[in-house]
């Protein structure tokens, strides 16, 4: 059985339609890099067994009497020590992996780079994805473009149920939920055109929820850019109503211009409900800063710099009203 | 639980188990997982209690010495109780029925003021579909109401079987689980009026 | 009068769905018609279903998983062949609303209608036995316990033809299931049928670890009990502490979905994560409570076919206890990817890593049991053997889904899926096959036939490794789970690989069942005389005869060694005689438990159709029931000294009988 499942990986990693170890960016390539070595170090733990289960199980079968029978042998210091002190070395080298690991490649942590990010607002629907540029002022449905070897900043929330937004040859996905704003941070190394999908299960459509992100160079995305500016759809609040109703394989349309702020506008639907809360505050900060949901921050400071305005109310809870962005 | 005494248990009647003493020792166990079902219901405050919607607020709504007196009945129909175990070891069947009615009747002065309390909220559009904050109250309040009401209901029936057959051997031992039942829900509201009420009021 | 139900819920156009309803409609009035053709219906009611003997109620609850398994296969069939066909341009045979149903009731039906009453019920059966007492602490409660699985059981059963079943998974997804979103009855259907069985199960949680700490034989201390009576114990404790939270949870959706609270909804100040957490806060725990319990099996039967000391017997222990504790502390690896704060990742992706070191210490522990012994590969051990080849692939897929960053790219993705498949058929339903096979002697009175078991052993251990092994392929190519269709023409092969391996699985299956109809028909020739099935048994519960009488022991045994039965039969004082016996007093059987199970069925099929009367009524009926039957104060008979030695005289001579054969042979 082991030789199967070496065989089977070695073959599997051999594979081109492996996309997820198979990244294009660096991000992805990370974490297929981080799945690689975690497997190897298991497998130290991990062969042994299949040797042993069938080294011990030809040996000791009950027809070989000259195997060494020992009813009453039941307790080695030595073997104890070992199994334990192994596993033991083994999970201690994936938790320091994991430390480093998970802080470099946490997913609302912006990419180290020279060049100036693209920013992407990301709101899914019943069943479909609308991705507005907020620095173009054009939104385009289910089709997502951007240059390659640039990073992407998203910033994602739901105008439905929730949903997970996921470019698998990217890299890390993220949830998207309404009400609450998450980030995320990717890069493509190559251009190229990527499957992009919802991986959270969220109703009849949810098959259908997928799209082409297309990683283009820098020339191209400019070009793509200005013909979006040129295309005769607006996105105001009646076509994104229209938009925003429950359907599926909504046509790609791209949008010349976008209803200002749409995008809070869509998470305040359901925040503004809320009574103040630390959500409020939670989901409205700018998003660059890298705190998180459930991150420690500090107000005061938020206030300064996001033009928050947070008031100390009589009972003693903090209540937010998002002013004017900047 | 060591060793030593659990081999006592045994060997004392390894033939006929000590019913009683496995009986309560099972009620303690629910016990404890009952005070897990309300520990999620806590929890749940915590999270959303904040979560006003722009509805009424726990300052708005709640009135610290209606509390106070409903509370009070609670906790002296435990006293009650207390005395009614009292009586019960005594074997004074006419003061233990005496004793469960005044618990009972303390009982329902508490289970009263509270239903009193909802209807009114309820009446000034405070009802638990308002809001988050709202939910969370109704439901962790009620919850501890229901458990007092059913608490009632076994009360009716102890004093239905005492009245019928006096104070036999299994329904003394019904009389302890009920006894831990009754302090038990003392305790859980002792954190329903800090935790619901004044956390929010102060 | 009827609430929302009329008759156009019943989805007679659909000619799956009907075909489905008819067979088993069908099937359930041939056993009915049978039952009383055979006038069988006085002898079932009284023997059976008012039982409150531990091992009916233990044959009761594997009947009750074996049957639910047919019908989450059945789910799992049409799922691998909707996939393997619904590429491209085919849209496959199944609606997505359809498809999206399936998968919601074969998760719901696998973990708690056939892990759970399969754990529950070889607990039943074992459990008493093995610490040498005679009954579970609290045997009514133990039938009620049953009935309430039953009910939950009924009510799925009862959506595949009226109304239709959750489309939002086992774990139900916020906010997809708030009426907003699905204001049809599925979800209520699942919500109640979870809810009616999880009360069952913690009830039984309660009643087994009070046995267990309770009710133990004299000499029995903690560090002489069984390995199975420990991850029992173990499990008892997840359940009472995990439980409730889902009771709570569920409860909270109640109060969304009927009175239109906000605990979960989008807006109005509720929290839709909170789901995620309170459902994973039992979740997790609960994937140990299904396969602890198989650990425990595991390292009884390696033992037994071994013949030889459980290795590391105290490692094991500390091994199990400290799954129990970590098993609480690593729910939020469920959702990595909800934006939380880096080092909250951490912290639960180490702790889960954690429990991969005991898991480790016990596979290890299981193999040098094996290390110098006289192994026997009976079905049983098969079991074993393939449980530790494939549990330790899906251990490695679980440490490296443990890194945050690496469950990134994996999370929600078929690589998921074939992950936990790997825990719970090779880690926990080859423990029960294993346990099913090993008591099965003891509790009927022979031996299940070794061809077709091993023939079951195959089917299953090559048709999940044919049908999982693609889904991690898939799952780094990128496929999410639950898809009722796709365009990516790539993943089809592997797709269709694995539907053939669910196909090799079912030939598993009609294999298990191909076994238990021969070796009923050949049962003189497997026939277990002595009561030690095996031979070469360890603990208590080979002691008494098999099948053994009702009280269990005639005389409660007094315990000085872990394996107690083994170093009886070593010192020679295994089969004596006591000398004299006593009267023994046993509960007697009572109608409580189905009736409160069929009231709470009425229950849970009003509240789910909004019959309001017929809600209250049972609810009046159950609290009815429950406070008069709380009055009885002996409900127990006595088996007079004379009766029991009739019993155990005849017990004896069978003994002797099957020893004299032995002699010959």
């Amino acid at each position: 059985m082991g030789v199967v499942l070496l065989l089977a990986t070695v073959l599997l990693s051999s594979c081109s339609n492996m996309v997820v170890l198979d990244s294009k960016g660096p991000i992805g390539s990370e974490e297929a890099f981080l799945i690689k070595i975690a497997f190897i170090l298991m497998l130290i733990v991990v062969l042994p067994v299949f040797v042993m289960v069938i080294w011990f199980s030809v040996r000791y079968r009950a027809s070989n009497k000259k195997a060494t029978y020992k009813p009453n042998w039941a307790h080695s210091h030595k073997i104890e020590l070992v199994v334990w002190l192994v596993p033991i070395a083994i999970v201690a080298a994936l938790s320091y992996l994991t430390w480093v690991k998970t802080h470099e490649l946490d997913p609302y942590k912006p990419i180290a780079s020279d060049v100036k990010p693209v920013r992407v607002e990301v709101i899914s629907t019943d069943w479909n994805w609308l991705f507005i540029y907020p620095d173009y002022n054009i939104a385009v449905v289910n089709h997502l473009v951007f240059p390659a070897n640039t990073p992407v900043n998203f910033r994602l929330t739901s105008a439905s149920v929730m949903t997970s937004f996921f470019i698998p040859q990217l890299g890390s996905q993220i949830y998207v939920m309404a009400g609450m704003r998450t980030k995320l941070h990717l890069q493509a190394d190559h251009e190229g055109t990527y499957l992009g999908q919802n991986i959270e299960y969220s109703g009849t459509g949810y098959a259908t929820m997928h799209f082409d992100a297309v990683a283009t160079s820098k020339e191209e995305f400019e070009d793509w850019v200005e013909k979006a500016k040129q295309s005769p759809d607006v996105l105001n609040m009646a076509t994104y109503e229209k938009f925003a109703q429950p359907n599926t394989d909504y046509p790609v349309t791209t949008y010349s211009s976008v209803a200002p702020k749409l995008f809070d506008h869509v998470m305040m639907q359901f925040m503004g409900w809320m009574g103040g809360t630390d959500h409020a505050m939670k989901m409205t900060d700018d998003m660059d800063d890298t705190h998180h949901m459930n991150g420690m921050q500090d107000s005061t400071q938020m206030q300064e710099e996001h033009g928050q305005m947070i008031m100390q109310s009589d009972s003693g809870h903090v209540h937010t009203k998002t002013m004017e962005d900047k | 639980m060591n060793n030593v005494s659990q081999n006592a248990v045994h060997t004392a009647d390894a033939e006929h188990p000590n019913h009683a003493e496995i009986r309560t020792f099972g009620f303690w166990i629910y016990l404890m997982s009952d005070l897990v079902l309300f520990s999620v219901l806590f929890a749940t405050y915590a999270v959303i209690g904040f979560n006003s919607a722009g509805g009424p607020t726990g300052k708005d709504l709640f009135d610290i010495p209606y509390l106070f007196v409903e509370t009070m009945f609670l906790l002296l129909s435990s006293v009650a109780f207390g005395f009614t175990m009292i009586a019960m070891h005594n074997n004074k069947k006419q003061r233990v029925i005496i004793g469960l009615i005044v618990t009972a009747l303390l009982g329902l002065g508490f289970i009263g003021m509270e239903i009193h309390e909802f209807v009114s909220m309820i009446g000034e559009g405070a009802g638990p579909d308002r809001s988050g904050f709202l939910s969370a109250f109704f439901t962790l309040v009620g919850t501890h109401g229901a458990h007092v009401t059913f608490g009632l209901i076994w009360i009716a029936t102890m004093i239905g079987q005492i009245a019928k057959s006096g104070i036999t051997e299994g329904i003394s031992s019904r009389m302890m689980r009920l006894s831990l039942f009754w302090h038990f829900l003392d305790i859980v509201w002792i954190g329903v009026f800090s935790f619901v009420y004044l956390l929010h009021v102060v | 009068m009827f609430g929302k139900l009329t008759l156009s819920d019943i989805p007679y156009n659909d000619p799956i769905i009907m075909g489905a309803v008819v067979s088993s409609t069908f099937l359930a009035l041939i056993i009915i018609g049978l039952i009383t053709y055979f006038k069988k219906w006085p002898y079932l009611w009284h023997e059976w279903l008012t039982s409150v003997d531990h091992k009916r109620i233990g044959v009761m609850y594997i009947i009750l998983a074996l049957v639910m398994m047919l019908r989450g296969f059945a789910d799992a069939i049409m799922m691998r062949g909707q996939q393997a066909m619904a590429a491209g341009p085919d849209p496959g045979y199944l609606t997505p609303h359809h498809y999206d149903q399936i998968f919601g009731s074969h998760g719901t039906i696998m973990i708690i209608f056939v892990a759970m009453p399969f754990v529950i019920g070889l607990m039943n059966l074992v459990i008493p036995h093995q610490i040498g007492a005679r009954d579970v602490a609290f045997p009514v409660l133990n039938s009620v316990s049953f009935w309430l699985t039953v009910a939950g059981a009924g009510l799925i059963m009862i959506s595949l033809g009226v109304g239709e079943f959750t489309n939002t998974g086992w774990f139900g997804i916020a906010p997809l299931f708030e009426k907003t979103y699905n204001p049809g009855v599925g979800v209520d259907y699942w919500m109640w049928a979870f809810q009616i069985a999880g009360v069952g199960s913690l009830l039984s949680g309660v009643n087994f670890l009070v046995t267990i700490v309770k009710m133990r034989a004299p000499g029995m201390t903690w560090m002489k009990m069984p390995l199975f009576t420990w991850t029992t114990l173990t499990t008892n404790v997840l359940m009472i502490l995990s439980f409730p939270v889902i009771t709570g949870a569920l409860f909270l959706l109640t109060l969304d979905r009927y009175l239109g609270m906000h605990f979960f909804t989008n807006g109005m100040g509720g929290n839709m994560m909170m789901w995620n957490n309170l459902f994973w806060m039992w979740g997790h725990p609960e994937v140990y409570i299904v396969v602890l319990p198989s650990f425990g099996i595991f390292s009884e039967v390696v033992a037994t076919f071994s013949r030889k000391k459980l290795f590391g017997y105290v490692s094991l222990v500390w091994a199990t206890a400290a799954i129990m504790i970590l098993s609480f502390t690593v729910w939020l690896h469920h959702f990595f990817t909800m934006g939380n704060d880096t080092n909250v990742n951490i912290f639960f992706g180490i702790a889960t890593m954690a429990i991969a070191i005991p898991t480790g210490v016990k596979v290890y522990d299981w193999l040098f049991t094996m290390y110098r012994g006289r192994i026997t590969f009976s079905t049983p051990m098969y079991w074993v053997l393939g449980f530790l080849t494939l549990f330790v692939i899906g251990g490695m897929t679980g440490v490296l889904m443990a890194i945050p960053p690496a469950d990134f790219v994996v999370h929600n993705s078929l690589f998921l899926i074939a992950h936990f498949h790997n825990m719970l058929i090779p880690g926990a339903l080859f423990g029960y096959f294993a346990g099913f096979a090993y008591w099965f002697p003891k509790v009927f009175g022979f031996r299940l036939d070794e061809k077709w078991g091993k023939r079951a052993f195959w089917g299953w251990a090559v048709g999940f490794f044919v049908a999982f092994m693609p889904l991690y392929v898939l799952g780094f190519m990128g496929m999410p789970r639950r898809m009722a269709h796709y365009d990516n023409m790539a993943w089809q092969p592997w797709l269709i690989v694995a539907a053939v391996g669910a196909l090799i699985v079912g030939a598993g299956i009609l294999s298990q069942l191909i076994q238990i109809y021969i070796s009923i028909r050949d049962r003189k020739k497997n026939v277990d005389l002595t009561g030690d099935s095996w031979e070469n048994g360890r603990t208590l519960e080979w002691m008494s005869s098999s099948p053994p009488p009702v009280y269990n022991f005639a005389v409660i045994p007094k315990v000085d060694e872990l394996d107690e039965w083994w170093a009886m039969k070593e010192n020679g004082t295994a089969y004596q005689r006591p000398a004299e016996y006593h009267d023994i007093h046993m509960p007697k059987n009572v109608a409580r438990g189905p009736i409160i199970g069929g009231l709470v069925l009425a229950f849970g099929f009003a509240m789910v159709w909004y019959i309001w009367w017929l809600a209250i009524a049972a609810m009046i009926g159950i609290i009815a029931t429950v406070i008069i039957g709380s009055s009885h104060d002996d409900e127990e008979y006595v088996i007079p000294a004379a009766e029991v030695k009739r019993i155990e005289d005849e017990r004896f001579e069978q003994l002797a009988a099957a020893m004299e054969e032995k002699k010959n042979n």
